[in-house]
Order: structure tokens, then C-alpha cells, then sequence
């Protein structure tokens, strides 16, 4: 396979995805084999060729500095999973500094 | 650090930009509030949201470029910083990669002996702040995200610095030009400006750059010196003890004065950098440079010499009024306004102002004394209207707001006293009062003019005009 | 008419009866209401149903019209495909991750849609996060095909597209990245559009991959398409990617005709991985269109077998970034009980994403990973940049490049997902135009083996009008729009 488990398991490292032991082998599997469809375009006539970032040509337009947004908390967080005190709760987190 | 070894010292510093609304969305960039009532769904990272970037933070990081000289990119990339961190909504932070919209700058700064040294400003982009974690909330951490998605420009400089005291001068030189831009507050408090250094030692004479650690997040100019000092030490100690420096991340305890290595953060992280697919890039055109460099004000540098030559202040005085652009405007708005020389108004606002500023905990925006009465004072002095003793006392009683100079000479009636007749008059009387002293000094005693001087202020509770009374007594004592 | 007939009308014969006064908003809603309750068994194309504020909406609608006045599609019912924001209202993008979101603002164009007067039914269910090309991978179990109800309806909008080939709706909107909107058009016998990219904003319409997806819809006729279009279309300026570009009159441009047309086919389109009488039913329809004074010309777009390799780097990239939100602390799904924060992520990413949302936020995650971007992501731009030429190109000869649509009529549920790239492959006839940032419209033009079948048109940048004009003419001219699937009549 064009992928090894090692990979496989840096990738849901870096994705943050927990992938469970019987979800595994048939993950690996699968992405060997996109991996290998896609290798496909190492083939491709691409020097000198400008990567295209957008289907359209244009530039980004800038927006006034002005304060537009009216910021009701308490609606927002109606729906958040972990609130107190208006602040988002996540386990703690080792002090970085 | 002995001579056997050469530090390299590189400096990236974040600096918030002052825009009233952020980055990428609406939402106010106002410091303190209450959390998360600054954060709009965009900053929030919600589903379906997309960014358009703020005018005024392109002017910002422009016109940062043009005070340093460097080249503004015609067009640049906004990008995608991949990571998973809680003050991280969106798990990616908007940044430039490959094309920033500044870079090849310049910043001269003083070096250790005074002389000139051009610093290399490899680099400044744009990109978003995260947010804000808190501890202490029982066995979770909380996420504040008011400052997620405030402008930041990220300056990065060359490794040209060579010791902990050039980084800290190099520091201080982007805080005033930041300030004077009026391109950030540089509240090193509340967290508007933060550094990062990048530090290595090699043998002096080598080319090749030895292994660098980052100390990160070091907030204020004396935290620079003294964790790079620290650090380059350690470094050395290390390879001459025969190891090798370790490439780490490294806090600074301020408490104990070390550096010791952050405690887990990003495992070898992998930012899979790609261009932003809901921005388009950035293009800037002559125009647009053209409108913010009419907005360039006098720089620090040019300001310092101003004060030198137009001034004729000492160069080290110069330096520090300029380095403050409240404070240069202050000494500015004093010299315009009062008959005293400016090196006296340097003086007072160096010494006595700040030392009341320093002492109340102000800025000088917040100064009990205005410009124009601190020139009132002044003027008081320099008409002889008052001694310089008594001046003193009359500014700290304007600070303590009892009134104007001018008020507050004459409730407490304390004009300087140079009427030659009515000198005259006490000095006969302390001469006559004290005719052992006097005989002394006639003969030959020279010091004890002092004495006699005292004794006339006393008698005249300070307000003899000091000159007046060291003519008159010399004439009443005779001698030399 | 009698109130069976009801569903049986497009949205513009509705508008025309709700004018007439021969029929009520509140009538309307009632009876598709009905509608839906009937056959949501059957198909399984809602997620959410909002009668309530249906029949509300519904009767501000007829206050409104016997108060004199009147907006462009006053009364008239829609569905959103659940990608859509829409504010107080249950968001899931099929995904468990989104079960318990309530979004707290609306998508531009649902907002666009409603302050049109248009009344909405309910949210339609789609593949988890627009990732799929069957509705199978949805957390709300898979949508049915109403021409066979064992076969999918195609994905990844195949709730909108089941929802209005079955009558139970009239028009929908949904999301085409990669050909979510025109393949399960193709498959149910619709009309789906795309438009070009820039045309509809996407703020509020939840990221899949940006630089490909669009916002458009899923109607039974081109006018209702048309009628849609001018509504949902024009500047955001909330979307930094939506195009300043005026919005024309797209009804108005119908009834150009096809008189010297210039149709291109590509030559690699019809190779042997395309089904003989889908092929037949799409030739069969161009010959139709060369007789009514189209020319047909064979082009060449050397790059094309490139374009799905190509889109399976860039998508994924592009959503594995996209979906780094989802993290269990703002809102949505959150794992119970984290003993850490690796633990709050992992769990919460593992749990609430499906299977084919993992695999390509992984292989997104490859293909941008250091030592892989140049040769992957760095790569697939260039090669999408060579793709676009192609049609650059072909655009300079011809006005309107045709073809099937899908490579075969509906598939069975399950038949395609045991191998990802047999899936992906369904693609292959649309991502081209997603890839290049072209408008593209899918028209019903026969059936195979009793299944619908596709007709595929793309035009150049911003020539709606061109490809409305051109499948409206087809469509004047056939009744392949007007079948009904048996037992949904």
C-alpha cells in the first residue's frame, strides 16, 4: 500500500481525528488508493505553468474600518456545548505561558 | 560574554494593529470587554462565515513599509496557518506566507558604543490574532476570543543583532515607530506588542550559524535583555562544556531570571501553509502608496536630529524626547511656548515631570501639568520672578493642583526677592550676626560664602534671589 | 384546478395562479406540507420540515398580496439543502457533527430567497458535509431515488433533487462543488444549475472547498431555474470571492433560440466508461438541437482526464482546512467527557464525522503536509490551470460545450461504496466545469433502462443566459421534464 500505518496514524494526528482499531485497516486501504488515483497527475506537462489559486482573476477588495457587527453573547452561546461566565470551556490546558 | 564567542540574535515582534474594527470582520477591537461580547461569528470561526480583509490595516502595514524603506508587494498572498489550539476558532490562522505585503526594510539603532547600525528588516505581514485562555475555572480552561481576529503585523528582523542590549534597542526603535505612525499604541500590557527572539552563538570569525533556540513572548525591553543575556550565556556554557545546543522553544521566568523550555505546545507542528481560497490576493497600486506616504509624519530619527540642531538640545536628551512621540510633541508644545531656552524646558520635563509622571504611575497624556503652564513656570524663571528652588516647589504644588504658576506665586507670596535695598538690608544684618564667620572668610575662608548665603535664605525663607545675594554679600564681606 | 394538481405545477405556474387569485400561499403550503408527510417514508429527502413557520410565512404571503403588493416570488415554497444557513432553524449538513446546531444568522441567499416572499418547507437532507456522489453518506440515513427507490438519487444534493423529481416541491436550492448539484439532476430527471462561480455568494452556505463550490438549485423546468437565478444572484460583499458583475434578466434571455449555436463535444466524453444508452439518449438530444440550427463541433480538451485526480487533491485540501471549526468547543457535537483537550478533539472530530468526511480531511491533509505540497497540491493548481486553458480555448470556438452528464443513470444504494474512486468517478463529466469556474445546467433528455438521464451544458464565464436560452429551447421542444416517477403522481 502506498501509505504505511505510521502515516496513517501521523495524518489523524494532525487532523485530529481518533480513528478507532476496526476503522483502520479499511482507512489505510482507502487512502492508499486515492493516493495512488491522484499520483496520476505526477505525470502532467506542468512546467512553467502558474498554479491557479481562483477560477477567477480579480483582487481582494478591502472593506472601511468601521465597526458593523452588533454582538449578542448570550444568543450566540444559547447553543455553545461548555459555557461559564461567558467564557468557552475546554478541559485545561497545560500553561504555555 | 567573552570574545571567543559571537551572539546572532533575530527578533520577530507582533504588533496589534490600531484599527478600530478587525481584521476580517466588523466586530470592535476595543481592549477589555466583557469575553466573547467582542467576538462576531466570523471571529468565532461559525459555519459558513468568510473573511474580507480591512482597509486600514493594509494602510497600516504600508505605511509601516515605506518608514522603513522597504519594498511594498504590488500584489500578496493571504494564507492559511494550519493548527488546533482553543483561542484558535477556526483551527487555521489567516497570515501571509510566500509574498508578504512588506519586506527588504531597514532600522537604524544605536549600538552598544553609540554608533549607528543598520538593522535588516527581512519582513512585515499581515495576519489575525487568536483569542485569550484564562485559568482557574475548576478543571477547565476558559476561551475568550474578544481578541481573535485583531490586526497584527508581524515584523521580522534579519539576525543582524550581536548582543542583548542591541535587541533591546532594536525593540524599543520598532515601539517608537510604531507609536509615531500611529500605526499600533505599543501597550505592552495589555498585550499590543510582543516579541519573540531567535538566538545562537558561534565562534567569532565563523560564517555558519550555529543552532537557535526562540524565547517567546517577551514583554518588555528589560525581559529582552535580560533573557537573551541568560540565554546566550547558557548557550556558551553549553558548547564549551563540549555539548550541543538543542533547537527548542524556550519561555523566559522573569522571576528567577532563566529560560526553560515550553511545556508540550505544537509537536513538531506542520502548518500545511496554503493561499487562502476565500481571499483573493492582495493588490496594491501607486496610488494607493501614494495616499498613505502623504501620511507619514516626521520620523523618529529625523525628529531626534531636529531637536539637535533646531533645538540645540544634547544629542542624549534629544534621543530620549523623541523616543516617546507624546513626549517629543509635549517638549515641543513648551519650547514653542515659553521665553526659556528649550534645553531648560528638555530639563524639567526629563527630570522633574517625569519623575511625577513616574511616581503616579501616568503617561505624559495624562500629565496634572499642561504644556502651557508648565511654559508659564518657566517663564516665572526665567524673568527672575522666582528662584530656581522655589520654581520646584511651585511645580509640585501645580501638580498637586493648588493652581497656575502664576496663582500660586502669589497666594503663597513667594516672588523672588531682588530688590538690592532690601538684600541689602538682611545681609548687613546676618553679616552682623555672625561676625566670627565673617572674620574667617576675610581671611581667606572662601567656602564659608555658603554659609552666609544660607543664612539669607533662611531670613528670606528661600526667596532671595541667589545671585543678588552672592553679589551683595561679597561686597558687605569684602575680600575676594 | 382541483388541489391534487397542486404539486404537479412549477413554480411559475404557481406564481401565476397565486396572481390570478385562484390559489393561496397558505394553500400551497398546506398541501406540499401534506406532501411531505406522505412521502418522506419513501425517500427520506428532509432533515428538518418547518411547518410552522411555512404556514406563517405563507400567510404574511397572501396579507401581502391582498394588501396590492408584491415581490418576485411572493408565496412561493422552497427547500434549502441543509448546507445552507438559515437562522433558528436546525443547520446539520448532514452530519452528526451539526445534529444540535441552530444557526444564529441566515446564508445570503436564503436571506435573499425570503425577502423575495419565497416560503420555505424545509431543510433536505444531502451527503455529510456535500462530501459524496450518492446522499449515502449522510448521518440521516441515505436519500431514495423516487424513479427506483432502491437506487440513490446521486449526491451530494440528492435531498432537493429527490424532493422535486418526487412533486413533493417545486424548486430547491443546493451546492455544487464537484457536481452535486447537475449529476443528481441527471439521476432524478431535473433541471440542476451551476452557476459560474462568483455569481451566488457563498456567506452562510458552509464551506466544502471554497474555490469550488457554488450556491444554485434544482427545479423540474429551465424558467423556474431562470426565475430562481435572478434572485439568488449578484454581489455580497460579505463574500470576498462573489463577482461585482450586473445580473441580467435571465427569463427575459429564454427565448433566444439555438439558431447558429455553436455546440462543442468532447471527443474523450464518449469513451467506454460511459453507459451505451446514456450516450444514446445524449446524442439523440444533440441531434435534436443540430436540427434546430445548432452547429456541432468536436473539441478537444486534452487536460480533462486530468480533472478528477485533479479535484481529489484540491477538495480535500481545501475542506480538511475547512472543517478544522468543528472541534467540539463553540458549538456542535461535543464528546462526553474529555479527560484532555487531544482527547476533547479527537473524540469529538472521530465521533461526529462520518467515514468518507475523515478520509478526505486526511487526504487533504496529506496532500498539503510537508514534503507532499509541491508534488500534490502545488501540482493539482497548475494542472487545474491547464484544465481551464482547455475550456479558455474551446470557449474561443464554440458557445456552449455539451455531454452527459453522469456516466450512468441511478446506481444502486450501496453499489458504489465499497471503492472510493468508483464513486468519484461519477464525477467525471462535471468537475471540469467546478475546476474552471464555468457555469453548468443539467436537463433531463430521456431514460435508460426506465432511469432519467442527463443532458450536460457548460457555458463560458457568466453565460448563463446562453445556456438557459439553449436548454429552455430543449426543453420547449421535449416532455422528458413533465414525467412523473410512478407512485409519486
Amino acid at each position: 500500500m502506498s501509505l504505511t500505518r505510521e502515516q496513517i496514524q501521523h495524518l489523524a494526528m494532525l487532523a485530529r481525528l481518533e480513528l478507532a482499531e476496526s476503522e483502520f485497516d479499511d482507512v489505510q486501504a482507502k487512502l492508499s488508493s486515492i493516493v495512488e488515483f491522484v499520483d496520476r497527475l505526477q505525470a502532467a506537462p506542468v512546467d512553467d505553468v502558474v498554479p491557479m489559486a481562483h477560477p477567477l482573476s480579480g483582487a481582494q477588495r478591502l472593506r472601511p474600518d468601521v465597526v458593523t457587527e452588533v454582538i449578542d453573547r448570550d444568543a450566540i452561546q444559547a447553543n455553545a456545548p461548555a459555557v461559564q461566565d461567558g467564557f468557552y470551556l475546554v478541559p485545561k490546558v497545560i500553561e504555555q505561558g | 560574554m567573552n570574545g571567543r564567542w559571537e551572539a546572532v540574535i533575530g527578533l520577530e515582534i507582533h504588533t496589534q494593529l490600531a484599527t478600530v474594527s478587525k481584521i476580517f470582520s466588523g466586530a470592535p477591537t476595543a481592549y477589555g470587554a466583557a469575553p466573547n461580547t467582542q467576538a462576531s461569528l466570523i471571529d468565532l470561526g461559525y459555519p459558513g462565515v468568510l473573511p474580507v480583509l480591512n482597509a486600514e490595516a493594509v494602510r497600516m502595514a504600508v505605511k509601516f513599509g515605506l518608514a522603513i524603506g522597504a519594498t511594498i508587494a504590488r500584489r500578496s498572498i493571504l494564507a492559511r496557518k494550519n493548527y488546533f489550539y482553543p483561542d484558535l476558532p477556526k483551527g487555521y490562522q489567516i497570515s501571509q506566507y510566500e509574498l508578504p505585503v512588506v519586506a527588504d526594510g531597514t532600522l537604524v539603532i544605536q549600538d552598544a558604543e553609540g554608533q549607528d547600525k543598520t538593522v535588516r528588516i527581512t519582513r512585515a505581514h499581515l495576519e489575525e490574532d487568536a483569542g485569550k485562555s484564562v485559568h482557574g475555572l475548576g478543571p477547565f480552561t476558559g476561551i475568550d476570543l474578544n481578541r481573535a481576529g485583531t490586526p497584527l503585523l508581524e515584523i521580522v528582523s534579519a539576525p543582524d543583532l550581536r548582543s542583548a542590549a542591541e535587541a533591546a534597542a532594536y525593540m524599543r526603535s520598532i515601539h517608537t515607530l510604531v507609536r509615531y505612525l500611529r500605526i499600533s499604541d505599543g501597550n505592552m500590557q495589555e498585550g499590543s506588542f510582543r516579541c519573540d527572539a531567535n538566538v545562537s552563538v558561534r565562534p567569532r570569525g565563523e560564517s555558519k550559524l550555529g543552532t537557535r533556540t526562540e524565547i517567546k513572548n517577551l514583554n518588555s525591553f528589560r525581559f529582552v535583555e535580560k533573557a537573551l543575556e541568560y540565554e546566550i550565556e547558557r548557550q556558551i556554557d553549553v558548547l564549551e562544556g563540549g555539548g550541543e545546543v538543542v533547537q527548542q522553544t524556550l519561555l523566559f521566568d522573569a522571576d528567577r531570571g532563566v529560560t526553560r523550555p515550553m511545556r508540550s505546545k505544537e509537536e513538531a507542528n506542520d502548518y500545511r501553509y496554503f493561499p487562502d481560497p476565500d481571499l483573493l490576493p492582495l493588490e496594491i497600486d501607486e496610488a494607493f502608496i501614494e495616499a498613505v506616504r502623504q501620511t507619514l509624519p516626521e520620523l523618529p530619527d529625523a525628529r531626534r536630529r531636529r531637536f539637535v540642531e533646531a533645538y540645540d538640545l544634547r544629542a542624549e536628551d534629544a534621543a530620549i524626547l523623541a523616543q516617546n512621540p507624546a513626549v517629543a510633541d509635549y517638549f515641543e508644545a513648551v519650547a514653542g511656548a515659553t521665553k526659556a531656552a528649550p534645553r531648560v524646558a528638555a530639563n524639567w520635563i526629563i527630570g522633574d515631570l517625569t519623575a511625577l509622571l513616574n511616581r503616579d504611575g501616568l503617561e505624559i497624556e495624562a500629565s496634572r501639568i499642561a504644556p502651557p503652564a508648565l511654559a508659564e513656570l518657566l517663564d516665572a524663571l526665567e524673568s527672575g520672578t522666582i528662584s530656581g528652588k522655589i520654581a520646584k516647589d511651585v511645580f509640585e504644588a501645580m501638580w498637586a493642583g493648588e493652581g497656575s504658576a502664576g496663582e500660586i506665586i502669589a497666594a503663597r507670596g513667594l516672588r523672588q526677592i531682588s530688590d538690592p535695598e532690601a538684600l541689602g538690608a538682611v545681609v548687613r544684618d546676618v553679616v552682623a550676626a555672625h561676625p566670627a564667620q565673617a572674620a574667617e572668610y576675610r581671611a581667606g575662608k572662601d567656602k564659608l560664602l555658603g554659609f552666609f548665603v544660607g543664612q539669607v535664605m533662611k531670613a528670606t525663607r528661600g526667596q532671595a534671589n541667589p545671585q543678588e545675594v552672592n553679589r551683595l554679600l561679597k561686597e558687605a564681606l569684602g575680600g575676594s | 384546478m382541483d388541489g391534487e394538481a397542486l404539486h404537479g405545477r412549477t413554480l411559475t405556474e404557481l406564481a401565476q395562479g397565486l396572481e390570478s387569485g385562484e390559489i393561496t400561499a397558505v394553500g400551497i403550503a398546506e398541501h406540499l406540507l401534506e406532501r411531505i408527510a406522505q412521502t418522506e417514508e419513501r425517500l427520506n429527502a428532509f432533515i428538518t420540515v418547518t411547518a410552522d413557520e411555512a404556514l406563517a410565512a405563507a400567510a404574511a404571503a397572501d396579507r401581502e398580496r391582498a394588501a396590492g403588493r408584491t415581490r418576485p416570488l411572493l408565496g412561493l415554497p422552497i427547500v434549502h439543502k441543509d448546507l445552507f444557513c438559515t437562522r433558528g432553524v436546525l443547520t446539520t449538513c448532514g452530519s452528526r457533527m451539526l445534529s444540535n446546531f441552530v444557526s444564529p444568522y441566515d446564508a445570503t441567499v436564503v436571506a435573499r430567497l425570503r425577502e423575495a416572499g419565497a416560503v420555505m418547507l424545509g431543510k433536505t437532507n444531502m451527503d455529510e458535509f456535500a462530501m459524496g456522489s450518492s446522499n449515502e453518506t449522510s448521518w440521516y440515513g441515505p436519500v431514495r431515488n423516487p424513479w427506483d427507490v432502491t437506487r440513490s438519487p446521486g449526491g451530494s444534493s440528492g435531498g432537493t433533487a429527490a424532493a422535486v423529481a418526487a412533486r413533493v416541491v417545486p424548486a430547491g436550492t443546493g451546492t455544487d462543488t464537484g457536481g452535486s448539484i447537475r449529476q443528481p439532476a441527471a439521476l432524478t430527471g431535473t433541471v440542476g444549475l451551476k452557476p459560474t462561480y462568483g455569481r451566488v455568494s457563498r456567506f452562510g452556505m458552509v464551506a466544502f472547498a471554497s474555490s469550488l463550490d457554488q450556491a444554485g438549485v434544482i427545479t423540474r423546468t429551465v424558467e423556474d431555474a431562470a426565475l430562481l437565478l435572478g434572485v439568488m444572484a449578484g454581489f455580497d460583499e460579505k463574500d470576498s470571492t462573489s463577482v461585482d458583475h450586473p445580473v441580467p434578466d435571465y427569463r427575459a434571455a429564454l427565448g433566444r433560440g439555438v439558431a447558429g449555436l455553436k455546440i462543442g463535444i468532447v471527443r474523450q466524453h464518449f469513451d467506454e466508461g460511459l453507459d451505451a444508452e446514456c450516450a444514446e439518449r445524449v446524442r439523440a438530444a444533440l441531434s435534436l438541437l443540430e436540427r434546430e440550427g445548432a452547429v456541432l463541433t468536436e473539441i478537444d480538451l486534452p487536460h480533462i482526464d486530468l480533472s478528477v485526480p485533479t479535484y481529489y487533491v484540491v477538495a480535500p485540501a481545501e475542506a480538511s482546512s475547512n472543517l478544522s471549526r468543528f472541534d467540539g468547543v463553540r458549538f456542535g457535537y461535543r464528546a462526553e467527557n474529555p479527560k484532555d483537550l487531544l482527547d476533547l478533539y479527537c473524540r469529538t472530530r472521530g465521533e461526529g464525522f462520518g467515514a468518507e468526511v475523515k478520509r478526505r480531511i486526511m487526504t487533504g491533509t496529506y496532500v498539503l503536509s510537508a514534503g507532499y505540497y509541491d508534488a500534490y497540491y502545488l501540482r493539482a493548481q497548475k494542472v487545474r490551470e491547464l484544465i481551464s486553458r482547455d475550456f479558455r480555448e474551446a470557449f474561443a470556438t464554440v458557445d456552449v460545450i455539451a455531454g452527459p452528464t453522469a456516466p450512468t443513470p441511478a446506481f444502486a444504494l450501496g453499489e458504489k461504496t465499497a471503492d472510493p474512486i468508483t464513486m468519484y468517478l461519477n464525477d467525471i463529466y462535471t468537475i471540469g466545469a467546478n475546476l474552471a469556474g464555468l457555469p453548468g445546467i443539467s436537463i433531463p433528455c430521456g431514460f435508460a433502462r426506465g432511469l432519467p438521464v442527463g443532458l450536460h451544458l457548460v457555458g463560458a464565464h457568466f453565460a448563463e443566459e446562453t445556456l438557459l436560452a439553449a436548454a429552455h429551447h430543449y426543453q420547449a421542444l421535449t416532455d422528458w421534464h413533465r414525467a412523473c416517477p410512478e407512485g409519486f403522481a
